[in-house]
């Protein structure tokens, strides 16, 4: 096991900072990578603790899909590594109904 | 507590907070690692450590239910590392539909026939479900645990789509 997977949590730990600015639950929404095509829920990405913020990996290729920084006034969303985020709208996880 | 190095929350817990301290908590956040009362097939539960705690949840949310039959593999280090230890032995006679084995990888009780160990291939068959019958499996501990336990369920056959995981970080059993 190398030193980044020691230090991993996962996407789980995305789910306070993002549902302080979003109003649907995206920790269950699927992102797709855009270096690789993978599609993941967000609570399986390998996610990085880095002050000021998170740092949220695509399992298939570790590619960067989601950066949170804080700063004492506002909260900075990179969402660039996706190229698309599918976020289910009716009742049930989006891993049910996957694509 | 356990100070976990470089731990935002357990640091402050262990260094800073004193007794009689009020602390805000928000939550329950994320929709991922839950189990609902409506999903009807078998469940795996498999804890290490502390990982138990939102899996607790899971079988006192079960409470009472018909539904879903449950197996809970919990590995601790020592027979005093157990956490709900009265409850979880008390549901495990009481709770139709829930097994509850506990594996220990330092320190074993008297009695007990399980060799001391890290979790293993053998405790997953012996005391979880086979492949075949689709279960929805929850892990949850330290990290190194959490994808040891996923990469032994994948091997097993489990369907990676059906293993839910929750990590916590480097340290633990």
């Amino acid at each position: 096991m190398d030193a980044q997977t020691e230090a991993g949590y996962d996407g789980n730990a995305l789910a306070g900072p993002l549902s302080e600015v979003f109003a649907v639950e995206l920790t269950t929404a699927v992102g797709r990578c855009r270096g690789c095509g993978t599609s993941s829920q967000l609570a399986t990405l390998r996610v990085y603790s880095l002050e000021p913020g998170l740092v949220g990996r695509c399992p298939g290729c570790e590619e960067v899909l989601v950066r949170i920084a804080r700063t004492p006034h506002a909260m900075w969303l990179d969402l660039s590594g996706m190229s698309a985020l599918r976020i289910q709208m009716s009742n049930g996880s989006a891993a049910e109904t996957g694509e | 507590m356990q100070a976990v190095p470089d731990g935002e929350v357990s640091s402050f817990l262990v260094g800073d907070a004193a007794s009689g301290d009020s602390v805000e908590v928000r939550g329950p956040v994320g929709g991922w690692f839950v189990w609902k009362p409506e999903d009807s097939g078998p469940v795996l539960l498999v804890a290490g450590g502390s990982g138990v705690v939102p899996l607790m949840a899971m079988i006192r949310t079960r409470d009472g239910m018909d539904g879903a039959p449950f197996r809970l593999i919990y590995s601790v280090r020592d027979p005093e590392d157990r956490i709900y230890d009265h409850e979880l032995r008390r549901r495990a006679t009481e709770d139709g539909g829930l097994d509850v084995t506990v594996v220990y990888t330092r320190t074993a009780p008297e009695g007990e026939p399980r060799p001391t160990g890290r979790i293993s291939i053998d405790d997953l068959v012996s005391y979880g479900w086979a492949a075949e019958q689709e279960p929805t499996c929850y892990v949850c501990g330290p990290t190194g645990f959490v994808e040891t336990v996923a990469n032994l369920l994948i091997f097993l056959g489990h369907d990676s789509s059906k293993i839910r995981t929750e990590r916590f970080g480097p340290s633990g059993p």
